[in-house]
């Protein structure tokens, strides 16, 4: 089939709508780290054990990574052809002012994320499948210790919370244009789902904001 | 009242341009944009020197002739508007202003502000019509049309063919354009039965032509003169995605 | 005498009659043919469109650099059919009645029932196109009553009419583009027209972009290039109007009429200054709701707001009870026209009336006449910056539409054989003024449903002769001349712009051949433009190159207006009455309506050319009334 703008579009869409998805679960996941501290590591271990083993997981798991990879790389292509058609550039440009500047920056946006994903894998998703790890009293790879422990860096949290305020751009626009490449034209679901989108992105983005900020301030001291 | 210009000067679709500046004096705030141009034109032939080539007709923003830059915005400083539309009373006096073409890879440059828009007519060549030669017609009223859908359809069909969806796009998408005929014609029965090549083709065309992606900026619906809604695109996707599923 | 070729049979009949017995091409012949068609308005695309369908190989030609910006685009208010869907007694008689009695009896029968007959026909095909005429609630197209009749005939698309049918023509146009039936050159000017032997056998065009001199030959050509009401400079009309290819083809041969036939629309928005370049047009539907007036004193200085009820003056209320506000557009122009002279003018340059809508929005409440008028109370801010839910609007007549143009017979062929004008390019329906919403009728009538029956019948004949080229000798000569021209405009040097010509001309006309004209007025304009001609081959001057060029263009074009300009004097100098758009002063009753003299004037005037340095030829085609009665055309 013909590789058009609309099915670059499609895969773009679709990979980040299922990357969407995957940030829901995470976060779900990661909101354990809240518990009392003793809770919170058995919780949080047994949680990323059960991430690693089960079959279902696995398939998700690679479906993830593809997404990742796609998004990005799709990402690339699209910002070539672009590039390429946009010609000679304007002297004087005002073009800003008539769309928000995330939705003009989404490559910008994506690109931190992706060197953010690449630290986050770095340091645990790496570190968890290939690290030499204590386990906790339930025999579980102690992941926890770890999290805490980096999250006691300041700067560590500063990284972390400015790469999810450009996530948290970059999902404000990524929902509403996502559902827009899958065909939604209908003026009144249009409008809903950009409340959505925003409802999403904001709690996302707060949420993932939330947990280094709480184990900084209540676990350092 | 008094402005600086800064236009583009370009000989040929491959020389290279430049900004060039000029000063205008004289210029009343009921003039329209285009007529301080033939003034600063006319001041030029006095000098001897070649004037300012520049697309327009109409002159009441109907048929999509002017088009250009004006301090970096599509059409000038007003949404919804035409460069012709435009009058003076929208600048300040001593005021700098940037007069540049149309940008885009599909749409080369002429000469200083004239651009080549026929990519546009080669997409409506690839799909954009209803199959109905003179002669086959059969009598209007058996074709029965809901208000609403006959409005919705106008909406679309309004569009002017001015290219400024293309020139304020980051990307120089031309899918504003190509989505609102699609949306004119497959709301409309008489356009339906084709719908499904005519949307593969036309897209396929946008593709050929050099046009850039959507990323649903909505620039494009600010800047349009005919304020065409940016949901068509979202209709040209939805109808995109379902005729790749259901054509053989 | 020139014959019209007029059908035998009733009035009704004849066009069957001539379907019936005109002679077809086998579709295997078709495409050994070539037509050139020139200009992609309604007229054009139509036609070019509709030959491809039938298997013509079809050259189509249009200055702008897309053939959907032809200036069909910038119609408004809609177009008429005798569907009789309002079943308000409308039929195709009478629609042929009052197109012929609003044209002041001035046009053939047996064109203006063609127009009537064929009206139905073009709305199916439009709807077929996929054109979004207004529709009831229940799915039925609707209509509107337009420009002084009294049944409900007119199917529009809100305020852009006449785009969408140019959409659905050049989508037609685009689609035969595709099939490689057609194929168009935007960017090209036709310079001049290529006879042999008599027939007209192909054109010369320039590129606009590139400057290079074309040839293109064929077996039949068509003018569908729009009217010449550019002339005026300030008109309602696009910058790129012109007269050029009619003018030319006049120079070869074909003949003029009606020329001096400009209808002036009365709902247009005023010059205000001396760098202004159009007088835009604001729909006539505003006058089924605004009431015009102006003040009773002369040299009133008050703004219209301060000018109380009492000492207000509505002129058309006044002069014309039956239909007042509604008159039709020449007879609402000319009163304009009568009280600004008389010094009761409004506005900066004292030349407009007031369009004022207080007691519409204090009846109907200031909600139902946005939703009626809405966008051209918003235009109307746009380039004025007034508010007219406030202030009454201020309008003016501008020139608008020509009913004159080249001589056509019923073939629409010219009196060069092989060459057709279609559309307002000929001078064929309208008579001496044309009723709103029958001009977008007439140039898709022409292109769909006629021309696409006469061309062939002409064609029949072509097969056997030599194929002409474009190596011809014919197109070496014209090809020089052209190229002459050219050079001359490129060469003079002088210090005047080709827009100084052109406004200066505009300015003379709008005094001496405008609204209304005299003896002396026209004799004076005559001698006037003469000396204008000279100047402009002394003093013209072209900056840049024979590339793309926009006052190498002007210049061709300003330099025809500037011929035809004359002509249009020597039109209106010699018709003596006042009949339509025609206004002759020295015509009229003690109450300043126009007196039409049917005994000595009931012809077509069409002239020839005689060359540069001689008065044109005035030729007559009688007008035969068989059917109507000639009757006073009173709005009182």
């Amino acid at each position: 089939m013909k590789q058009t703008t609309l099915i670059y579009k499609l895969v773009m869409a679709t990979s980040g709508l299922f990357l969407c998805f995957f940030l829901i679960i995470h976060l779900l996941g990661n909101l354990q780290l809240l518990s009392p501290p003793a809770v919170a590591r058995e919780q949080f271990n047994w949680y990323s054990h059960l991430l690693s083993g089960n079959i279902l997981i696995k398939i998700i798991s690679y479906v993830l990574y593809l997404s990742i990879i796609a998004h990005a790389v799709y990402a690339l292509i699209i910002t070539r052809v672009n590039i390429k058609a946009q010609g000679s550039k304007y002297v004087y440009d005002k073009r800003g002012k008539v769309s928000s500047w995330n939705s003009r920056n989404m490559g910008v946006l994506g690109t931190i994320i992706l060197i953010f994903l690449v630290i986050h894998f770095k340091d645990y998703w790496y570190i968890y499948k290939f690290g030499n790890l204590p386990l906790d009293v339930k025999g579980n790879k102690d992941l926890y210790s770890i999290v805490v422990s980096s999250f006691q860096q300041g700067w560590y949290v500063i990284l972390y919370e400015l790469s999810f305020i450009a996530l948290g751009f970059h999902l404000l626009h990524g929902f509403f244009s996502a559902a827009r490449t899958l065909g939604l034209y209908h003026r009144k679901y249009a409008a809903a789902i950009r409340v959505v989108g925003w409802i999403y992105s904001l709690a996302i983005t707060l949420g993932f904001m939330l947990i280094p900020i709480f184990i900084y301030f209540n676990l350092n001291f | 009242m008094k402005l600086y210009l800064k236009i583009w000067r370009q000989e040929h679709r491959e020389s290279k341009g430049d900004m060039v500046s000029y000063e205008v004096e004289g210029i009343s705030e009921h003039m329209s944009f285009l007529e301080m141009l033939d003034l600063l034109n006319e001041r030029l032939i006095k000098k001897g020197e070649r004037v300012i080539e520049f697309d327009h007709d109409c002159r009441e923003g109907i048929c999509g002739a002017c088009g250009m830059m004006i301090n970096g915005r599509a059409h000038g400083p007003l949404s919804g508007t035409t460069t012709c539309q435009l009058h003076m009373r929208s600048f300040k006096d001593g005021e700098t202003v940037y007069i540049e073409p149309f940008r885009a890879a599909a749409f080369p440059v002429l000469r200083d502000l004239k651009i080549d828009r026929s990519a546009f007519d080669h997409i409506i060549q690839s799909g954009g019509y209803v199959s109905a030669s003179t002669g086959q017609a059969p009598e209007s009223n058996s074709i029965l049309i809901a208000h609403d859908t006959t409005e919705a359809a106008f909406d679309a069909a309004a569009c002017i063919g001015c290219g400024a969806c293309v020139a304020t796009c980051k990307n120089s998408s031309a899918a504003l354009f190509t989505s609102a005929k699609i949306t004119h014609l497959v709301l409309l029965p008489q356009g339906k039965l084709e719908s499904a090549d005519r949307i593969i083709q036309m897209v396929n065309q946008m593709d050929e032509e050099g046009f850039g992606h959507c990323s649903n900026t909505e620039a494009c619906e600010v800047e349009c003169p005919q304020e065409i809604s940016a949901l068509h695109i979202g209709r040209m996707n939805y109808e995109y995605n379902k005729a790749l599923l259901i054509r053989k | 005498m020139i014959d019209a070729k007029i059908p035998e049979g009733n009035l009704a009949d004849k066009w069957s009659n001539y379907k019936d017995s005109s002679k077809l091409i086998n579709p295997a012949n078709r495409k050994k043919l070539d037509i050139i068609v020139v200009g992609t308005g309604l007229a054009g695309s139509s036609c070019a469109a509709t030959l491809a369908e039938q298997g013509y190989n079809v050259k189509s030609f249009c200055f702008q650099d897309s053939a959907r910006r032809a200036h069909s685009v910038a119609a408004q208010g809609g177009v008429n059919a005798a569907k009789n869907y309002k079943n308000d007694g409308d039929s195709v008689y009478r629609m042929f009645y009052d197109t012929i009695k609003g044209g002041d009896f001035r046009s053939r029968e047996a064109n203006v029932y063609r127009l009537a007959e064929c009206s139905m026909a073009l709305i199916d095909q439009a709807v077929a196109q996929g054109v979004p005429f207004a529709r009831e609630y229940a799915g039925y197209l609707s209509n509107r009553s337009f420009g002084g009749v009294q049944v409900s005939r007119t199917f529009y698309a809100r305020g852009q009419t006449g785009q969408q049918l140019l959409l659905g023509a050049y989508q037609a146009l685009m689609r035969q583009e595709s099939l490689g039936k057609v194929k168009t050159y935007t960017r090209h000017e036709m310079l001049d027209l290529v006879l042999v032997d008599g027939k007209a056998r192909g054109i010369i065009a320039r590129n606009l972009e590139t400057g290079e001199i074309e040839r293109h030959a064929a077996n039949a050509v068509v003018l569908a290039t729009g009217g010449y009401g550019k002339v005026y400079y300030l008109s309602t009309l696009a910058m790129g109007c012109n007269t050029s290819a009619i003018w030319r083809a006049h120079k070869k041969g074909a003949f003029m009429s009606g020329v001096s036939w400009i209808q002036f629309h009365p709902t247009c928005l005023p010059q205000i200054g001396e760098t202004q370049s159009k007088l835009t047009l604001m729909s006539e539907s505003l006058r089924n709701d605004g009431r015009i007036w102006v003040p009773k004193k002369a040299g009133d200085d008050r703004v219209p707001n301060e000018i109380p009820e009492e000492e207000r003056d509505y002129y058309l209320e006044r002069r014309y009870p039956t239909f007042g506000n509604l008159s039709p557009r020449d007879i609402s122009s000319r009163a304009a026209k009568e009280r600004i002279d008389a010094g009761c003018g409004v506005g900066p340059m004292k030349n407009a009336v007031c369009l004022d809508f207080s007691k519409a929005i204090k009846e109907q409440g200031r909600n139902k006449i946005e939703e009626k008028y809405g966008n051209l109370f918003r235009m109307y801010e746009k380039i004025n910056g007034v508010d007219a839910y406030k202030e009454p609007m201020l309008i003016s007549p501008a020139a608008h539409f020509t009913m004159g143009g080249l001589w056509v017979d019923y073939n629409l062929m010219t009196t060069i054989p092989g060459l057709f004008a279609l559309g307002e390019a000929n001078f064929s329906d309208h008579g001496a003024n044309r009723l709103g919403a029958n001009s977008l009728l007439q140039s898709c009538v022409d292109g769909y449903f006629i021309a696409p029956y006469t061309i062939p019948n002409f064609l029949s004949a072509e097969l056997k002769g030599a194929k002409v080229t474009a190596d011809h000798p014919a197109f070496d000569e014209a090809e020089k001349l052209v190229r002459e021209q050219l050079n001359r405009f490129l060469n003079v040097q002088g210090h005047l712009s080709a827009d100084h010509f052109h406004k200066t001309l505009g300015k003379l006309l709008y005094d001496k051949c405008g609204l209304s004209r005299t003896k002396e007025s026209l004799k004076q304009a005559i001698v006037e433009i003469k000396a204008l001609k000279k100047s402009f081959d002394h003093d013209l001057k072209i900056t840049g190159d024979d590339q793309v060029n926009s006052e190498l263009e002007k210049a061709g074009r300003v330099s025809d207006f500037l011929e035809l300009g004359e002509l249009m004097c020597y039109d209106a100098l010699q018709r003596e009455e006042s009949c339509g758009a025609h206004f002759r002063e020295e015509f009229q009753t003690a109450d300043g309506e126009a007196v039409r003299n049917d005994e000595d004037f009931c012809y077509v005037s069409a002239w020839e050319w005689m060359g540069e340095d001689s008065e044109p030829e005035l030729h007559k085609e009688p007008l035969v009334f068989e059917t109507v009665k000639l009757t006073v055309r009173s709005y009182k």
